[in-house]
C-alpha cells in the first residue's frame, strides 16, 4: 500500500526522519519496499539501504504563485502569456497549457489561478520527454518572447505522468510559499502481510506508528452537516445470509454537484495509487484509503425509479446460477450462487464488495458519451457493508476482479467500520460537492462479531518469550494498540478492539497477543538464550546417510554430481526409447497448472534428466562423467505418488583429457562405466554379478544387469544407436540406471576384514584359449574355485584373438598369485595348484592352455 | 719384472688421469685391470719366474693391481659425479608448461551448502528428517494453519496435481518443507500420545512454487527448516539458536537482527538478517546498500500447528525456522542468476 507521509501526519505526529520511520515500520512487520519522494528533500545518505527515488523541489526556485491574467500570445495561437505574481513581483510567463485557454483574453481574473511555479535553474522532469528525464530550466526565447521560468504540470513535478495541462492548486494556496512546504511529500510503499489487513489504510498505519513511537493517535473530529428529511423509512435492507453479509449500512446525501475534487484530494489519491474521477467517487475512494472501509455510491434516483414509488429495498443474496450483471467496467459478468449480490426488488445492482453495476452507478452527464440521455446524479445512497472475506476472495479470484475494495474485503474488514465509513464518506461528499446529508443511517447488523476477550499472564509471556515482564507493562504495551486491558494480579484481561479481525480466542488468542507484546517490546530487546530443554532422543537418518555415502564414492571416482528439474514431459523422457516414442506409454503424475509444456509432468526417469545435461554440455568439455541422485514419481491413482530414489550415471567423451604432449585419448565406453560400477559396488560391499541384459535404451549387445543374487539393482550399457540419434552428442555414451532404494537397502555397513598375507607369493601368468561365446567371468570363477585358499588373486590382463588362436576362439591371459595363508608356499605346491586349474579348465570349459 | 710392473702402474695411472667419461672409463678398465691387461698378464707369467723372484713379483703385482683398482674406483666416482652434474645442468623442464589434466569429481554446489548447513545443525542437536515432494493440501497448508482460501496462501503459489476429485484436500508439490514438521510431530506423538518426546529436527528438501523462471526465481528450490519443540522453549532460545547458527555459518563475529514478520504457522514470526559479510555492514551491491542480508524466516510454532501435530500447546512450545541453501550459496559467491543451479553448465559446476 502506498502511504503519503503528509496524509499519515493527519493522524499522528511524526518527529522521526522519513528513513527512521520506514526502518521502524519495517522492523515491526510493516515492511517498507520503497520510499518515493515527491517534493521533499531526499536524504543525503541512504543509511538503511531502502529503495529511495523521486524528486526534490528546490525551496527557493519552485514556489506557489498566482496567475492574475491570461493573455494571448501575439505570434502563436497555442501559447498564452500569463501575468504571474510570485509573492514578490509580477512577471510574464509563457505556457501552452490547454487548461488556461478558457481564461485567455478575459481580462484580469476575479479569482487568481494558483499554480506551481518553477524559476530559472529549477530541476524538473521534462514534460515532453518519454518517461521521466530530468532537465534544468534555462533561459530561452519562444516565438520572440523571453522565457526563463514556467508553470508546471504534474509530470514535471513527478506527481504523475499527466502532462495535459498545468496544475491548478486550491484557492487557498499562499503565493510565494515554497511548493515543497505547501504540498511536498514522501510516499512509503508498505507491504501489508495477510495478518495486517487492519493496516491497509492511512489510519491503520498511523495507529502502528503511534504505538511504535508512543505518540497519541489523532482521531479526526468532524460533524456531519445534516438537513432535510431523515433516511429512515426511505430505504430498507434485507440480508438473506448474515454469515456472508454480517452488516449493511446506508446513508443518504441530496443535491450533490458532481465536479472535480479539490486539488489536494486529487494529489493524495494519485500518490496513493488511485485515479481521481469526480468528487463523489473520490470521496468513496478517499474514505477507503483513509480509514479502510470500502464504500459504494448508488444513484438514489435510479433506485427510486426502479422501485416505482415504493421505498427502495436493498437485498443482499446469493446470485442465481447464470445470473448476469453489467459491471461499471462495462463487462457482462455471469454469476453463480457462490457470488453475493447487492440487489433491489428489480434485480442485481452490484457484486458485493467487489465491483458496482453500471446501471445504478454515479453518472456525470458532462463527461458521458454523446447521445447518452441519463441525468447527472444528484442524490446518492451510500453503502458501507461487511462481507465474508473468504467468499469475497473466491469471487474476486473467479472473476479476476482485484479492485481496491476486493483487496480489503478479501483480507477482512471489521463490521464495526461500516458506520464510520458511511459517515466519513458522507462528510467528504458534503465538503466537496455541497450536498446535504440526510439525518440518520439505516443500519442492518444481524451478526455482530465477538471481539475476543483473552486472558494473558506474566507466566505466558515468560513461557513464550523468556522475559520477565510485569502485568502492568504487558498491559501498557497492548493499550498502545487500543486493546482494553484489565490487570488482575499477574493476569490481564484483554479486550480486542473493534477493528481487528486477526485475534483468536483461548490459546491462539494468547499467541496472537504475544506477537503484539514481542513486537512492541522490541524483538531486539529479547535476550538470546540457549535452549535449556533437555536434548531429545537423537535419531539418525540412515537412509540419507547411505545416499550421501553413494554420492561421496562417485565423486571420489571422478564423477560430477548434477541436480535437475523434477518436472519434465513424456516426449523428453521418451527420447530414451528408439524412435523417441513408446508403444505402451507410461503413466505420469500430471501437473494441473504446469508453468510450461516441457514441465507438465513429474519425471519417471533420472537418467533422462542426466542425458539432457550431457547434451547441453556436449560441446563444452572433452569428457562428461556425471551422476544424479533423486526421486522419480510413480502415480498411485488419486493418492500420493510413490517417490523412489534412483541413481543415474552417464559417461561420454575421452577417457583421458588431452595434454600438450599427448593426443586425444580413446573414448569412454562400456568398460569404463563398468569399472566405475565395480568400484562403487566394492565400496558398498555388495557382491554383485553382471549378466547380459536387454533394455530398450541400450545397445542389445552392450548392456548388462547388475545383480545381487537374483535381484536386479540396475542396468547399464552403451546407448542404443537409435536412441543416440535422439540426442545431440557423439557416440558412444555409456549410462547406468540404478534402483537406489534397492542399493541402499542392500549395502553393507558391517563387514569383516581379511588379514593381510605376509608370506611370499609365487607369481605366474597363464593364457587359455576358449570359445568366443564363453563369458570371461566363468573362466575366472573356475580358476578361483579350483585355486581355493592357495590362490591369492586372479587378474585378467589380456584378451587376444588371432589366426593362430583360431576362428571363433579367444585367448584369455590371467596373472595368478599363489600364496598360502598358513606358510611359505613351495614351487611344488604351486605347480600342483596350477596343474589342477589347467585340468579343470580343460575338462569343464574346453579351455586349452596356450603355449 | 718389477721394473715392468712399475712401468705398467705408471702408464696406467697416467692414462687414467685423462679419462673423463663412462666409455673411456670402461675402456681403461678393460685395458688396465681387465682379464688380459698387462698386470693380469704378469700373474699368468709367474710360472716362468725363479723361486726367489716369484714372491716378490707376486707381491708387487698385487700392489699394482690394488692400486689401479682403487684409482679406478676413485676416478669412476669423479666421472659419475661429473656426469650427474652435467645432466642436472642439462635436464631442465619448463615448469610453467601445464600439467596433464587430472579429472576431479565434485558435488553439486547446492549439495555442498545443504550439507554444510545440516552439519552445523546436527552438531547443535538437530537431526535430519526427510519427507516427500508431493503432498496433500492438508499437510502443506491446512495443518500448518493456512485454512482453504486464506490470503496467506497467496504468498506461496502452488503447483497442483491432477488427481481426480479430492475436495478441499488436493495434491500439490510442497511449497515448503514445513509439511515435514507435521509428519514428524505426528510420527513422534503417535508413538507416545500421552507424553510426546521433545523434538529437534532439520528438514531439508526440494520445494516448488509457481513462479516464472528468471535470474531471481525458480520453480524448484532447496529449503532447510529447523524445528524445536519442548516443554521449555522460548523466543529467547529461538534468537540464541539462530544467532549461534549464524556465527557458525558466517564467522564468530556475525551479527544478526530480527524483524517482525508473518507466517501462518508461527507466531510471533520474524525474519532474521545477518550483517553483510561482503562489506561488513558498510553497504555494498550484494546487500543493496542496507548492510544486512535477509537469510531466514522464523517464529514460535503456532498453537494450532502444535495441536495438529499431536502436541498440546498448553504444555509444549517450540520454534521453527526456514532458509534457502541456494540463496546462501549465491550470497557467498556473489552469484546473480539462480538458474545456474539446475542448468548444470559444466563451466559453472567445475568452479566449486
Ligand atoms: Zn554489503
Amino acid at each position: 500500500m502506498k502511504v503519503p507521509v503528509s496524509w499519515l501526519k493527519d493522524y499522528v505526529d511524526i518527529q522521526l526522519p522519513i528513513e527512521e520511520l520506514a526502518r521502524l515500520l519495517t522492523v515491526s512487520g510493516l515492511e517498507v519496499d520503497e520510499i518515493h519522494y515527491v517534493g521533499w528533500q531526499l536524504p543525503a545518505e541512504n543509511k538503511y539501504g531502502f529503495k529511495i527515488n523521486g524528486l526534490s523541489w528546490d525551496r527557493e526556485k519552485i514556489i506557489v504563485a498566482e496567475i492574475r491574467e491570461v493573455r494571448p500570445h501575439p505570434n502563436a495561437d497555442r501559447l498564452t502569456l500569463c501575468d504571474l505574481y510570485d509573492g514578490e513581483q509580477t512577471l510574464v510567463v509563457l505556457t501552452g497549457a490547454p487548461n488556461l485557454h478558457p481564461y485567455r483574453g478575459t481580462g484580469p481574473l476575479a479569482k487568481p489561478l494558483k499554480v506551481a511555479y518553477a524559476k530559472e535553474g529549477s530541476t524538473l522532469y521534462d514534460g515532453h520527454a518519454e518517461g521521466l528525464v530530468l532537465a534544468t530550466l534555462k533561459r530561452t526565447k519562444i516565438r520572440g518572447v523571453d522565457s526563463f521560468s514556467m508553470v508546471c504540470s504534474e509530470k514535471e513535478l513527478g506527481l504523475s505522468l499527466e502532462h495535459e495541462g498545468i496544475i491548478l492548486l486550491d484557492e487557498d494556496a499562499p503565493a510565494g510559499m515554497p511548493l515543497a512546504d505547501y504540498m511536498g511529500d514522501a510516499v512509503l510503499d508498505v507491504s501489508i502481510l495477510p495478518n495486517n489487513a487492519r493496516n491497509a489504510s492511512i489510519l491503520g498505519v498511523a495507529r502502528e506508528v503511534a504505538a511504535l513511537t508512543g505518540q497519541p493517535l489523532k482521531k479526526q473530529a468532524y460533524e456531519l452537516p445534516v438537513s432535510g428529511e431523515a433516511i429512515a423509512g426511505k430505504v430498507a435492507i434485507e440480508i438473506n445470509d448474515p454469515q456472508l453479509n454480517p452488516r449493511f449500512t446506508l446513508g443518504l446525501i441530496r443535491d450533490v454537484q458532481i465536479k472535480d475534487s479539490p486539488y489536494w484530494v486529487q494529489r493524495r489519491l494519485r500518490l496513493a495509487g488511485m485515479r481521481p474521477i469526480s468528487n463523489i467517487v473520490d470521496a468513496t475512494n478517499y474514505t477507503m484509503l483513509e480509514i479502510g472501509e470500502p464504500l459504494h455510491a448508488f444513484d438514489y434516483d435510479i433506485l427510486k425509479e426502479r422501485a416505482a414509488g415504493k421505498p427502495v429495498r436493498i437485498i443482499t443474496r446469493a446470485a442465481g446460477q447464470g445470473e448476469k450483471l453489467t459491471t461499471l467496467d462495462n463487462a457482462v459478468r455471469v454469476l453463480n450462487p457462490s457470488n453475493v449480490m447487492v440487489c433491489d426488488e428489480k434485480g442485481a445492482l452490484s457484486m458485493a464488495g467487489v465491483m458496482g453495476g453500471l446501471q445504478s452507478e454515479i453518472h456525470d452527464a458532462a463527461s458521458a458519451p454523446e447521445g447518452a440521455t441519463r441525468k447527472t446524479t444528484s442524490n446518492i445512497l451510500l453503502e458501507g457493508a461487511a462481507w465474508n472475506f473468504i467468499n469475497i476472495r473466491k469471487t474476486a479470484n473467479a472473476h479476476n476482479l482485484h479492485s481496491e475494495a476486493a483487496y480489503r474485503f478479501s483480507r477482512g474488514v471489521h463490521p464495526a467500520l461500516t458506520v464510520d465509513g458511511v459517515r466519513r464518506g458522507l462528510y467528504w461528499m458534503a465538503q466537496w460537492s455541497g450536498g446535504c446529508v440526510a439525518p440518520g443511517l439505516v443500519d442492518e447488523y444481524p451478526l455482530p462479531p465477538i471481539d475476543p476477550l483473552v486472558e494473558i499472564s506474566e507466566r505466558d509471556v515468560k513461557r513464550a518469550l523468556g522475559i520477565d515482564l510485569p502485568a502492568a507493562e504487558i498491559a501498557a504495551l497492548l493499550e498502545r494498540l487500543e486493546f482494553k486491558c484489565t490487570v488482575n494480579g499477574q493476569t490481564i484481561q484483554v479486550q480486542t478492539p473493534a477493528f481487528r479481525t486477526d485475534i483468536g480466542e483461548g490459546v491462539v488468542g494468547v499467541a496472537d497477543l504475544m506477537e503484539e507484546v514481542a513486537r512492541l517490546y522490541g524483538l531486539d530487546r529479547i535476550p538470546e538464550t540457549r535452549m535449556a530443554d533437555p536434548l531429545p532422543p537423537q535419531r539418525g537418518n540412515p537412509s540419507l546417510e547411505r545416499e550421501d555415502h553413494v554420492r561421496d564414492i562417485l565423486v571420489g571416482l571422478g564423477l560430477q554430481e548434477v541436480i535437475t528439474h523434477r518436472m519434465s514431459a513424456p516426449e523428453i523422457e521418451n527420447r530414451l526409447l528408439p524412435g523417441g516414442s513408446s508403444e505402451t506409454p507410461l503413466e505420469y503424475v500430471k501437473l494441473a497448472n504446469p508453468i510450461a509444456p516441457e514441465k507438465r509432468v513429474l519425471r519417471r526417469s533420472v537418467l533422462a534428466s542426466v542425458l539432457n545435461v550431457v547434451e547441453r554440455n556436449a560441446r563444452l568439455s572433452d569428457a562428461l562423467e556425471m551422476f544424479e541422485i533423486g526421486p522419480v514419481f510413480i502415480p498411485q491413482g488419486g493418492g500420493l505418488p510413490l517417490e523412489p530414489r534412483r541413481l543415474a550415471i552417464a559417461l561420454s567423451g575421452r577417457r583421458y583429457s588431452p595434454a600438450w604432449d599427448s593426443k586425444l585419448g580413446v573414448k569412454l565406453d562400456f568398460y569404463d562405466l563398468k569399472g566405475v560400477i565395480e568400484a562403487l559396488m566394492q565400496a558398498l560391499h555388495l557382491n554383485v554379478s553382471y549378466a547380459p541384459a536387454e533394455h530398450p535404451s541400450f545397445h542389445p549387445g552392450k548392456c548388462a544387469a547388475v545383480l545381487l543374487g537374483k535381484t536386479a539393482l540396475g542396468v547399464f550399457g552403451e546407448l542404443h544407436p537409435s536412441v543416440q540419434e535422439n540426442y545431440d552428442f557423439s557416440a558412444p555414451l555409456a549410462a547406468a540406471d540404478f534402483d537406489l532404494e534397492a542399493v541402499l537397502d542392500a549395502m553393507q555397513t558391517a563387514f569383516d576384514l581379511k588379514s593381510v598375507n605376509e608370506f611370499p607369493p609365487i607369481l605366474e601368468d597363464i593364457a587359455v584359449i576358449v570359445d568366443e561365446a564363453l563369458p570371461a567371468d566363468r573362466v575366472e570363477a573356475l580358476i578361483r574355485q579350483t585355486g581355493g585358499k592357495l590362490l591369492g588373486s586372479v587378474r585378467l590382463f589380456d584378451v587376444f584373438r588371432s589366426e593362430q588362436v583360431g576362428a571363433g576362439k579367444k585367448s584369455l591371459a590371467y596373472a595368478l598369485v599363489y600364496q598360502s595363508p598358513d606358510g611359505t608356499l613351495t614351487d611344488k605346491e604351486a605347480s600342483q595348484v596350477r596343474y589342477r586349474i589347467i585340468q579343470r579348465l580343460d575338462r569343464e570349459l574346453g579351455a586349452k592352455l596356450r603355449s | 719384472m718389477l721394473e715392468k710392473l712399475n712401468k705398467i702402474e705408471k702408464t696406467a695411472l697416467e692414462s687414467l688421469a685423462a679419462v673423463t667419461d663412462e666409455a673411456a672409463l670402461e675402456a681403461w678398465r678393460v685395458a688396465n685391470i681387465g682379464r688380459s691387461s698387462p698386470v693380469m698378464n704378469v700373474f699368468s707369467q709367474m710360472s716362468g719366474l725363479s723361486k726367489e723372484e716369484r714372491p716378490l713379483v707376486g707381491q708387487r703385482a698385487n700392489q699394482v693391481k690394488t692400486a689401479l683398482e682403487q684409482a679406478f674406483a676413485a676416478r669412476a666416482e669423479v666421472v659419475k659425479n661429473a656426469a650427474l652434474s652435467k645432466s642436472l645442468q642439462e635436464e631442465r623442464l619448463d615448469v610453467t608448461l601445464p600439467g596433464r589434466p587430472a579429472r576431479r569429481g565434485g558435488l553439486h554446489p547446492a549439495t555442498v551448502t545443504l550439507r554444510r548447513m545440516l552439519g552445523i545443525l546436527a552438531e547443535m542437536g538437530f537431526q535430519v528428517y526427510t519427507s516427500r515432494d508431493v503432498e496433500t493440501d492438508e499437510m502443506n497448508f491446512q495443518a500448518l494453519n493456512f485454512p482453504p482460501h486464506h490470503p496467506a496462501r497467496e504468498m506461496q503459489d502452488s503447483f497442483y496435481i491432477e488427481a481426480g476429485e479430492r475436495g478441499d484436500n488436493p495434491l500439490l508439490m510442497r511449497t515448503h518443507t514445513s509439511p515435514g514438521q507435521i509428519r514428524a510431530m505426528r510420527e513422534f506423538s503417535g508413538a507416545n500420545p500421552e507424553n510426546p518426546p521433545s523434538i529437534r529436527i532439520a528438514l531439508p528438501g526440494m520445494c516448488y512454487r509457481y513462479e516464472q523462471i528468471t535470474a531471481r526465481s525458480e520453480v524448484q528450490f532447496y529449503q532447510i527448516e529447523g524445528l524445536a519443540v519442548g516443554e521449555n522453549i522460548t523466543y529467547g532460545d529461538l534468537k540464541g539458536t539462530l544467532a549461534d547458527f549464524a556465527r557458525r555459518m558466517f564467522g564468530e563475529h556475525a551479527k544478526v537482527r530480527f524483524r517482525a514478520s508473518y507466517f501462518p504457522f508461527t507466531e510471533p514470526s520474524a525474519e532474521m538478517d545477518v550483517e553483510c559479510f561482503v562489506c561488513g555492514g558498510k553497504g555494498c551491491a550484494v546487500c543493496k546498500n542496507s548492510g544486512w542480508l535477509e537469510i531466514l524466516g522464523s517464529g514460535m510454532v503456532h498453537p494450532n500447528v502444535l495441536q495438529n501435530g499431536g502436541y498440546d500447546p498448553r504444555r509444549y512450545t517450540g520454534f521453527a525456522f526456514g532458509m534457502g541453501p541456494q540463496r546462501m550459496t549465491m550470497l557467498q559467491h556473489r552469484m546473480n542468476d539462480i538458474r545456474y543451479f539446475w542448468g548444470n553448465d559444466i563451466r559453472f559446476l567445475e568452479q566449486f
